[in-house]
């Protein structure tokens, strides 16, 4: 594994209203999750497990914040791209903290 | 109860809680440094000082976590953590699962979220931290991370994220409940050790399976006053407290606590000073007592040369001793409920007999005054349908009347009180009678069962008295038409206040309005003795206003001459009939019946115990010794 190792960082602002609540924390764990490589997530100056839901909700990353999404691992781009993505799409949430896509 | 703390009762204010100790105040985000104690003010219900470690019984008969482990048993709560975490995490997935499929997809979202925290790394990892460094069980360290967590959150300003809180408090408790689950041998070393009890309620049945040697006291959230909880409490002499309001959170995270059943206090986590001024309070306590003790063979006799009979209230055989120790010389009251709670059939002739038996040997040739049946239709779920829930139970089919409405129930009880009854001095009577009608058809039960048992050549004494508990206000107002047809009269305060005044005495928001000091009360009271007397029939008060001190000048002033009363009351009581004349007592009775309310009646009940015990006026004052209020 170490000869594949990678480490991917990027910066996110968290766009959904409600910020970084519990279902959105869920995702973004969920997702951290399917990836082989260690998640970190940076929010000023504090480092906390991006596989961690309680670090997450712990954060209180409201909307606006600014999070540095780094990942470590052999998928560590393939993962950070994802979070990233899932972080911009406002945890695919409606302004009301709803699912939009319930079925899933 | 001293006549001192008797005093100290009667201004208990019931305020809820030490102003500036809130749970919340003191979960801050980031772990504490230290343990900081907290006031928790309630009703005290059972007298005494009890002080020790703290465990938290749960709804969900969680206990407290705390137990210390040795460093060889690491690696074995290691394993019990990893199991409980997954058989949590499989049981909130099928929860998940479940509720997808019910409920919907918001709600199963939150309980899938709750699977991923209890399967979360940091979660694991913090609590092994916590075992290997701090020697503690699993329970207690998965409760310490997640309080950290949950007492963060819920200092947060966002609101979404601060409910939160319950999130992750739902969690800890769905995990917490895995260490009991079955399958979960009990944790070694849970089981040694005296407790201090706190816990959410405890029904009748909790507070009697409570072991006295291993409960040093107990505390409850709810409950009023005189709920059957503090009755049972009271029994098993346990320090008990109720109606903390909130307070289990905050008793999760204490090591341990001082339950104050003087002044109605939980001190969680005491300071030194306060630790060591209880101790000293808890060692003067029993100093005073032990010379109490010596009362017990001495006569409950007035200054004046009036006798009074002093009797004990049980609910178990095993409490029959105590009362004699203490100089009972009868049982006044002994309630038959708890053969029928918490079973899955009504207990049979025989097994009834078996506790009568019991009770009535160990009264060795005393009075036994047995109460049928005193449980409404909703205790009784569980082996009867046909009952559908009452929207008023304290008005519905309860007691007596179910007895009547159920004659097979009713007649196996009386069979085996008669059998009984054929071992010493048995009488029996018949709780919450409203009318002349009622009491005729109970009477007529039991002398067609005795006409049944002599029947089958089992001996049943002749001329078993019987008489009526005066519950009802109806009752008193009528007791002139019933005393042509009771033996005698009992007169249970509990109810007849509550139903007088209107009050649920175990509603903590009305359990204010609930007082035996009420005019109404006392002259319902005089009513019952007015109508006993001319033909000589005895009238006892078995309520708790008959253990009080502060009441036991004015019933003797009412003509009462029996006080039936849970065991540890009865010296109290022998000492203030000792210290006090009847006619002024009399003088008394008679003064505060013109009196025009509650506060008016207990303020100068409080002068006169004052005048019989001049030196508990300087403890009776705000400061003094028993005042621990920070």
């Amino acid at each position: 594994m170490s000869q594949d190792l990678q480490v991917a960082r990027r910066q996110v602002e968290i766009l959904n209203a409600l910020g970084l609540h519990l279902r959105p924390a869920d995702k973004f764990v969920r997702l951290a999750h399917r990836f082989q490589s260690e998640i970190r997530v940076n929010h000023e100056g504090h480092e906390i497990n991006g596989k961690s839901i309680l670090d997450l909700t712990t954060l209180a990353a409201e909307c606006g914040t600014m999070l540095v999404l780094e990942a470590r691992g052999p998928d560590a781009e393939a993962a950070v791209e994802a979070l990233a993505e899932l972080v911009l799409a406002r945890f695919h949430e409606t302004e009301e903290g709803h699912d939009k896509d319930p079925a899933r | 109860m001293t006549p001192t703390a008797a005093v100290g009762a009667r201004r208990r204010a019931r305020g809820r809680r030490t102003p500036g100790r809130t749970a919340r105040g003191a979960n801050r985000p980031g772990p504490p440094k230290s343990k900081t104690m907290h006031t928790l003010r309630g009703i005290a219900v059972s007298p005494g000082i009890a002080i020790g470690p703290v465990r938290v019984l749960d709804p969900r008969g969680l206990r407290p976590p705390l137990r210390a482990v040795s460093a060889e048993a690491v690696p074995a709560e290691y394993d019990r953590l990893d199991r409980a975490l997954e058989s949590a995490r499989s049981e909130a997935e099928a929860a998940e699962a479940e509720a997808r499929d019910r409920i919907g997809p918001q709600y199963a979202d939150i309980l899938g979220a709750h699977a991923r925290m209890i399967d979360d790394p940091t979660l694991r990892r913090d609590a092994r931290e916590r075992i290997g460094r701090d020697l503690v069980s699993a329970e207690h360290a998965v409760s310490e991370v997640l309080e950290g967590h949950a007492a963060r959150l819920a200092g947060m300003a966002d609101t979404h994220l601060a409910a939160r809180a319950a999130d992750v408090r739902d969690i800890q408790r769905r995990i917490l409940a895995q260490f009991l689950g079955p399958g979960t041998a009990p944790a070694p070393g849970d089981t040694d050790g005296p407790i201090v009890v706190l816990a959410h309620d405890l029904s009748p049945s909790e507070t009697a399976g409570l072991d006295p040697a291993r409960v040093l006291g107990f505390a409850t959230e709810s409950g009023g006053l005189a709920s059957h909880t503090a009755i049972v409490a009271a029994a098993l002499e346990i320090p008990a407290v109720v109606g903390l309001g909130r307070a289990l959170d905050l008793a999760r995270l204490s090591r341990s606590a001082i339950v104050d059943g003087d002044e109605g206090l939980v001190v969680l986590d005491p300071d030194p000073p306060t630790l060591d001024r209880y101790r000293r309070a808890s060692v003067e306590r029993t100093a005073r007592f032990e010379g109490l003790a010596d009362l017990a063979h001495l006569p409950a006799e007035t200054l004046d040369g009036r006798a009074v009979r002093l009797w004990g209230n049980i609910e178990f055989p095993a409490e029959v001793d105590p009362c004699l120790d203490r100089g009972a010389t009868g049982i006044g009251l002994y309630r038959t409920e708890f053969l029928f709670l918490n079973v899955d059939r009504p207990p049979t002739e025989d097994e009834q007999f078996a506790a009568y038996e019991a009770v009535v040997r160990s009264a060795g040739g005393r009075p036994v005054t047995f109460r049928t049946l005193d449980l409404g239709a909703d205790k009784l779920v569980s082996y009867r349908n046909g009952h559908p829930p009452e929207p008023n139970p304290a008005l519905g089919l309860r007691s007596l009347r179910l007895s009547l409405r159920d004659p097979d129930l009713f007649r196996t009880q009386l069979r085996a009180i008669l059998r009984a009854s054929a071992l010493g001095d048995v009488r029996v009577m018949f709780p919450l009678v409203s009318t002349i009608s009622e009491f005729r058809q109970a009477r007529a039960i039991l002398r067609a069962v005795a006409g049944e048992l002599a029947a089958e050549g089992v001996a049943v004494p002749a001329g078993l008295p019987v008489g009526v508990m005066v519950e009802v206000p109806a009752a008193a107002v009528m007791a002139d038409q019933l005393a042509k047809e009771v033996d005698f009269f009992s007169i249970g305060t509990n109810d007849l206040i509550q139903y007088t005044l209107a009050v649920d005495r175990t509603n903590e928001t009305v359990a204010g309005l609930y007082s035996a000091a009420d005019p109404s009360v006392l002259r319902l009271i005089a009513l019952v003795v007015a109508a006993a007397e001319p033909r000589g029939l005895d009238v006892t008060v078995c309520g708790a206003m008959g253990g009080e001190p502060l009441y036991a000048p004015l019933l003797l002033g009412l003509g009462i001459r029996c006080l039936s009363m849970a065991p540890h009351q009865l010296p109290e009581i022998k000492r203030v009939i000792r210290a006090i004349r009847d006619d002024r007592a009399r003088a008394l009775a008679a003064e505060v019946l013109g009196l025009e309310g509650a506060p008016e009646v207990a303020e100068r009940l409080r002068e006169a115990l004052i005048e019989a015990f001049p030196e508990a006026a300087a403890h009776a004052l705000p400061g003094g010794p028993h005042d621990s209020r920070g």
